[in-house]
């Protein structure tokens, strides 16, 4: 396919090499699990026996809040007869600044989500098309074509797409072990510092996702001051993404660079930078609402330039204002979403307990890291990819491979629990658990010849019909869950 | 500062232009008819604020989709979810019939060949990104809109190669001056990668001939390169000819589904035709599938909001109230228009003769010192910090002979049209070349307008032939 597609480029002079290259990720053969979902896609009654989607980091569990609260403020619309009067003024409002409200409502919302540990200047909110659209900006302003960030792995494979396709830097990745649950230590960041250096990239900086998507886990306050201490050591900047900032469960408590950087003394804060979204936290990622919050001045100027590329619509600023203004509805509402993820990822922990199945310690995010080393017949990534091919076909569930975040030891997946109801999650742990006795049972008849036991272990693989040649686990990466994008209803209203 | 890329320590984004900076100057001081009546009143600003009323009373009559239910039903859940590149289908499939009904139904748009972005801004860079490699070349006729240094080129890394037109043919695009223009990329190196126009032009407020449309098409089809025709006016069209599309051009060479058909595309957007660049909403169209396809993963960093396409694939698939706004915006800009330009006239001004846009290109020559660039910044800051009035000189469009200058017309009240005028009259009326004029304007306004009536019969009959002036 792609020499095809090279071959019609030179034919007809068409594309550039961005364009008919791979850079956006999604040739990857993970997506299997996608057209796995689509074609046969879970409805507890329509299609009870068709795939769970489990591979989608979204936050579904308070969309009944947030629709209580829109239809309770019709005056947050520009269109119903409470909200028609700002409509001109709100349609014509193009302003890269961004409507004042909009930001001030945004800034405040990022101090709640902070535990109101640390102020955000209204005036350092810069909009972007989500946090896609904020990382692709923060990597043009930092970054030169073939310039380097370090990434510690495992990472949202979006990455690829978003900090290198267009942009032309290099991901350089810090490799993360389970054996100290993927801390990231200065041990590994000074080795792929070394690492870039050896391959004549220049390191521009260092992107962390606090909390982390895939793990879940935040990063402590010692962590975070070494990693804002070894990039001021080395002059570098740091990059923290925090879409998942509001997702801590229950007491868990979030750590914000934000708070770090007053904690140090002589902190060079024209290298710190903060990628935010509403994507995640208040589950509303059609809004399209992404930050860039800078501590420096020019990048602040330039990126809001650039925002000229992928603006919030003033339409959603202004129902977003108007929202995040409401104290009491956001402070209900970051409270039920904590309560509810909390509820979410103690159910579905628990059900994996009783099966016997491990899972990484975390207290945030909107999926779980599991652990299923020990159902590899090899620890290999081919290993992994044939036992997540059996868990989308068989099982029926679509759990990301840890392949496809770049980790760096096969057997870990990842699994989205915020993205379907209670019902559905009651289904899915049904389905593991007659996977694990399936499993148990086949290995259990004890058998005098070593023969029989060998073909007896881990026989889910006879039932394996697809080929796995392509382990391209070092490709332009698994992309993201991001697009494309399961039937919405939206898609299927049109017919 | 080292650390940061090259694309922030440069100038790339290109607001440093005088067009740009005449914003910010307005920024300081706005006019505003009772708070600030000796403030400066914005000409500079392209926007189409004449029909907002037609829009605010369809909401009113459509309570569901202004309030986001279906059936009554609140589907505010599903539209916060919804973040498919692929766009709303319900929410294309309005888009391409209001453009083919823009196009008066004479072509068809796949609703499937549709790719979204955030306002024609991003659309145009993310055709760049298709199509161009850093360091290749688009070609396109001056004068043009200044945002396209910065979209075009900025992040792109493409460059941008000058096809000249002068006021002698009315700035139309020739033969030759393409062929200059891309003989000049040639010299420098540059790989050309295609050619970009504005239909209806901005600044000038003139759609291109059929004619300019077919020497385009012929061009490319040689050079086998491609053509983007940026049509964000389309729908402004007010003047006595239909507008004539690319798209119709390629149909009546009966090069639909060629493959030349697949190296044109087309770049819109509602911002202009339905006022409301706030909401982000453009488009690119491409007969291409790869170039779908690769501009559609691209679409990601600047997706349209989901509750704006809901609320816009309502209003668009409302054939009633399209037909009726197309309809009523044309009037209201013609009206608009005849107004500045009477009132220009009356101060001994002439313009470009224009048929479509929210802008008229002005000619002021005549009051400049001397035929230099520096004399139009002289006079535009003139006009600026004196008259009070936000207007965009022609050098910041890279128009290539000094003394044009736009004059946006549709983003203000009438009575500040006037206001802005009358202020015009008395600072052309203060300087010595108005003092001449004055004495002799009924005698100019005489030979001006039998100028103009000529054009018009002209141009009436001789609609394929290119006319002296326009």
């Amino acid at each position: 396919m792609v020499s095809f597609a090279t071959e019609k480029k030179q034919d007809l002079n068409l594309l550039s090499r961005i364009a008919s290259g791979d850079g956006h990720g999604e040739n990857s053969s993970y997506f299997d699990g996608w057209k796995a979902y689509e074609e046969n896609p879970f409805h507890p009654i329509d299609r009870p026996d068709g795939v769970i989607q489990m591979g989608l980091a979204e936050n579904q569990l308070c969309g009944d809040l947030m629709r209580k609260w829109v239809l309770k403020h019709p005056e947050a619309s520009i269109c119903t007869s409470e909200g028609v009067n700002r409509f001109s003024d709100i349609a014509i409002f193009q302003d890269y600044h961004g409507l004042p409200e909009f930001r001030q409502a945004v800034a405040k919302f990022m101090e709640k989500t902070r535990n109101n540990k640390v102020k955000f200047d209204p005036d350092r909110i810069v909009m972007s098309g989500g946090a896609t659209g904020a990382h692709e900006t923060v990597a043009f302003c930092l970054a030169n074509p073939g310039d380097g960030f370090l990434v510690p792995t495992p990472y949202y494979p979006g990455f690829n797409r978003d900090l290198r396709w267009r942009t032309g830097v290099n991901l350089v990745p810090v490799t993360c072990h389970s054996s100290d649950g993927f801390k990231i230590t200065v041990e590994a960041l000074e080795a792929a510092y070394e690492n870039a250096r050896k391959s004549n990239i220049p390191v521009k900086g260092l992107l962390v996702t606090n909390p982390s998507n895939p793990l879940g886990t935040t990063l402590d306050r010692e962590c975070l001051k070494s990693l804002v201490n070894f990039t001021n050591d080395k002059g570098i900047h740091l990059i923290a993404d925090e879409i998942y900032a509001a997702t801590t469960f229950g007491q868990s408590e979030f750590i914000s660079v934000a708070e770090v950087v007053e904690e140090i003394e002589d902190c060079n804060r024209d290298l710190i930078h903060i990628v935010y979204s509403l994507s995640k936290d208040m589950g509303l990622p059609g809004l399209r609402v992404g930050i860039v919050y800078s501590y420096n001045d020019r990048v602040v100027q330039i990126a809001r330039k650039m925002s000229s590329f992928g603006l919030v619509s003033s339409q959603t600023q202004h129902l977003i204002s108007k929202m995040l203004s409401d104290e009491d509805f956001v402070d209900e509402f970051i409270r039920e979403s904590k309560l509810r993820l909390a509820a979410r990822h103690a159910e579905i922990t628990t059900g994996l307990d009783g099966l016997g199945i491990g899972w990484l310690k975390a207290k945030a995010g909107l999926f779980l890291w599991m652990d299923l080393r020990n159902l590899l017949k090899t620890a290999t990534f081919d290993s992994e990819t044939e036992l997540w091919r059996v868990i989308v076909h068989q099982v029926k569930l679509n759990v990301s491979p840890g392949g496809s975040f770049h980790c760096h030891e096969p057997g870990w997946f990842r699994v989205c629990f915020a993205n379907m109801d209670h019902k559905t999650m009651e289904t899915a742990l049904e389905r593991i658990r007659v996977f694990t006795s399936q499993l148990e049972e086949e290995t259990k008849p004890m058998v005098s010849t070593t023969m029989m036991a060998k073909k007896k272990k881990k026989c889910w693989q006879s039932n394996l019909r697809l080929s796995f040649s392509d382990t391209r686990r070092f490709d332009d990466g698994f992309f993201s869950p991001h697009s494309p994008v399961p039937p919405s209803p939206l898609v299927r209203a049109q017919t | 500062m080292k650390q940061l890329s090259t694309k922030v320590t440069s100038n790339g984004h290109g607001q440093d232009s005088s067009y740009f900076l005449g914003w910010e100057e307005y920024e300081k001081n706005p006019y505003d008819e009772i708070k600030n009546p000796n403030g400066m009143i914005q000409m500079g600003l392209a926007e189409n604020q004449l029909c907002f009323d037609l829009i605010e009373s369809w909401l009113v009559k459509n309570p569901d989709a202004a309030s986001l239910k279906r059936n009554g039903q609140s589907i505010f859940r599903e539209l916060a979810l919804f973040q498919d590149y692929h766009g709303m289908p319900e929410f294309k499939k309005a888009m391409a019939e209001f453009m083919e009904e823009i196009r008066g139904n004479r072509v068809t748009f796949d609703p499937k060949n549709i790719v979204l972005a955030a306002g024609s801004t991003s659309a145009n860079e993310t055709l760049m990104f298709c199509l161009a490699e850093p360091g290749d070349a688009f070609l396109l006729p001056t004068p043009y809109y200044p945002g396209f240094d910065r979209d075009l080129k900025w992040r792109t890394g493409a460059e941008i190669v000058p096809i000249h037109c002068s006021s002698s043919n009315g700035f139309q695009i020739t033969e030759s001056a393409l062929q200059q223009a891309y003989q000049q990329a040639e010299k420098l190196d540059l790989k050309v990668k295609g050619v970009l126009v504005t239909n209806p032009s901005n600044p000038l407020g003139t759609a291109l001939t059929r004619r300019e449309l077919n020497l385009l098409v012929d061009f490319i089809t040689s050079k086998n390169i491609h053509l983007i025709s940026d049509e964000i006016y389309s729908g402004t069209m007010f003047g006595f000819e239909q507008f004539i599309s690319v798209m119709d051009v390629l149909k009546d060479k009966k090069l639909e589904n060629t493959e030349v058909s697949k190296r044109v595309h087309v770049v819109y957007s509602l911002s202009k035709d339905l006022g409301l660049p706030g909401f982000r909403v453009g488009a690119i169209y491409s007969n291409e599938e790869m170039i779908v396809s690769a501009a559609t993963k691209m679409s990601s960093f600047g997706l349209v909001s989901s509750q704006t396409q809901y609320l816009l694939s309502a209003l668009l698939s409302d054939k009633k109230f399209t037909s009726q706004y197309l309809e009523e915006n044309q009037k209201r800009l013609k009206s608009r228009q005849r107004r500045l330009v009477s009132g220009l006239e009356s101060a001994g001004i002439t313009c470009l003769r224009s048929n479509a846009g929210l802008f008229c290109w002005v000619d002021m020559r005549h009051l400049l010192d001397t035929n230099t660039f520096e004399a139009e910044l002289d006079l535009w800051k003139k006009i600026v910090y004196n008259v009070k009035l936000n207007i965009s000189p022609g050098s910041s469009c890279h128009c290539t002979e000094p003394g044009w200058f736009r004059v946006c017309f549709a983003n203000m009240s009438e009575d500040t049209l006037d206001l802005a005028l009358k202020r015009l009259k008395t600072f052309v009326e203060s300087t010595d070349c108005g003092r001449m004029i004055s004495r002799s304007s009924h005698e100019r306004l005489k030979s001006l307008r039998k100028k103009t009536v000529s054009n018009w019969v002209f141009r009436v009959s001789w609609t394929d032939r290119v006319p002296d002036e326009r």
